[in-house]
């Protein structure tokens, strides 16, 4: 499969199966959309009406001979891959608080407590005991990754701290690497926070979702006052102290802030240099929830965003947006992107009471629970069904060109909202395929500056 | 090339060759939590220096 588009106003094209990326002329661009459609005398006639002749010989032997070289119409079946089996467990969301200071209106773990289940914070033992049960289950992994999470962790720094300590006399005597990293909303980025943070966490993830007034509408205190201030405060001290590197600001837009890149560049503004926003994740009945109206005006919104993102960077004014990051040279394997985030099968999420769940998403919801990290029952039936779930064997991802890119979409938005973890959700499809397009596209700038240069 | 300039060459076949440890980030936990893009992330292997 060849996926030839436009972005950005060039003309490009992703081959699927070997992952190969073309920038084209307006040429070899209507002579790919038609590549492997047409015999070659029929194709070479049908460009002749639009195009010179020694021109269309010139641009089809080209196209020829990147299609020996694998480069072009590769097969794309992967039917000799087989994904690895199921057991093997190495990355942890540990629900540090199931509480929050604040009450955002769009929080998909109920405003801190997973829908009224419990407003509790994660006594320090329960999250050793998850650090326990995931050397046992990572086998021979080293590297495993524990990121708290919550509600708000920072409620409950002593634990953290406590796990942390932990972690580390594990990694002598068990020959393991662990990764911390922490989400949080940066009300409690006290300078000893930040400290300890900045010592032990690979990466920390500050919720912040842009302007100040698309922030406090959906972020407010428990008083209902907006919180744009003090998180900004603690975001950008954080960001500074850790040279604005391994962090990420991370925003969410909905329906009322369709025109998020300008919550991007009013974060890039303020001097952010690592930047991410994603779409809200909602019941359907919510009014701030996305529908699928609202399609055009956000793939809009990406192109704007890629547009100036180039712009910026070109004149100095450098920084990075999550999803406009694709790593060509140097990216994950192909086994990799079949398993996508590995929810349920290498990744788990663990409750406040040592509950285990597929993924931070999924806790709390019906037939989910997969055991306990303090007494060891792991329902291994769900962890072959998520495990399962891969990109291969997904009907909607056959068909797609991006399925080599978004590792088959996000099981938790899949369930949520068709009630099958295997069926992606299709507006997720749609608002990733644009990223990637621009993400291509913008590579391709990139590249041809640097060659300029 | 004057029709065409590759961005990238083939690689994904390549990949099978070398990949498959699973020592790399699990892609939810660096950014996103609510959406699954899986291309951002770097191979750990090959991110190793050489020894």
């Amino acid at each position: 499969m060849i996926h030839a588009f436009t972005a950005l106003g060039r003309r490009m094209a992703l081959d699927v199966g070997s992952g190969a990326v073309h920038a084209l002329d307006a040429l070899a661009y209507e002579a790919v959309k038609q590549w492997g459609t047409l015999p070659r005398e029929e194709l070479g006639a049908l460009l002749c009406v639009s195009f010179p002749k020694d021109e269309v010989e010139e641009a089809l032997a080209e196209l020829e001979a990147l299609a020996r070289d694998g480069q072009l119409g590769a097969d794309d079946a992967c039917a000799d891959i087989q994904p690895p089996e199921p057991g093997v467990v190495k990355a942890m969301c540990l629900h540090a608080a199931h509480d929050c200071n604040l009450r955002c209106a769009y929080c998909f773990a109920g405003q801190g407590d997973y829908h009224g289940r419990d407003r509790s914070l994660m006594p320090a033992e329960v999250g050793m005991a998850a650090l326990d049960w995931l050397v046992k289950k990572s086998g021979a992994r080293r590297a495993l990754e524990v990121d708290f999470f919550g509600g708000e962790p920072l409620m409950n720094m002593g634990a953290v701290r406590a796990v942390v300590a932990y972690g580390r006399s594990l990694e002598k005597t068990h020959r393991k690497k662990f990764k911390f990293t922490l989400t949080t909303n940066a009300l409690g980025l006290t300078d000893g926070a930040i400290a300890f943070l900045n010592e032990e966490m690979d990466n920390v993830v500050l919720s912040i979702d842009g302007r100040r007034e698309v922030h406090d509408r959906m972020r407010p205190a428990p008083d209902g006052s907006g919180s744009y201030d003090r998180v900004l405060r603690g975001a950008w001290k954080l960001a500074e102290a850790r040279k604005q590197q391994r962090y990420y600001v991370r925003g969410t837009f909905t329906r009322h802030n369709l025109d998020f890149d300008s919550d991007v560049f009013s974060l890039a503004d303020r001097g952010f240099e690592q930047i991410s926003i994603e779409p809200v994740v909602a019941e359907d009945t919510a009014a701030y929830a996305l529908r699928p109206e609202d399609l055009p005006a956000i793939l809009e919104t990406y192109e704007r965003l890629a547009s100036e993102y180039i712009r910026r960077r070109r004149m100095g004014k450098w920084f990075n947006f999550f999803h406009f990051m694709v790593d060509l040279s140097n990216g994950p394997c192909l086994r990799k992107r079949l398993m996508g985030c590995g929810a349920g099968n290498e990744y788990v999420a663990v409750t406040p009471a040592g509950d285990l769940y597929p993924c931070h998403q999924f806790v709390g919801r019906e037939g989910f629970r997969m055991g306990s990290v303090l007494d060891e029952s792991f329902n291994v039936d769900i962890q072959r069904q998520f495990a399962a779930n891969h990109v291969l064997a997904k009907e909607a991802c056959a068909g797609c060109w991006a399925r080599f890119y978004c590792g088959g979409g996000c099981a938790a938005n899949a369930h949520a909202k068709h009630g099958n973890i295997a069926a992606p959700y299709e507006m997720e499809c749609e608002m990733e395929r644009k990223r990637l397009e621009c993400a291509l596209a913008i590579a391709a700038e990139e590249m041809e500056w640097e060659a300029r240069d | 090339m004057k029709h065409v300039k590759t961005i990238q060459k083939s690689c994904l076949a390549e990949s099978l060759r070398h990949g498959g440890c699973g020592e790399c980030q699990a892609s939810c936990q660096s950014a996103c939590k609510t959406s699954c893009t899986v291309a951002n992330q770097a191979c750990a292997k090959k991110a190793e220096p050489a020894k």
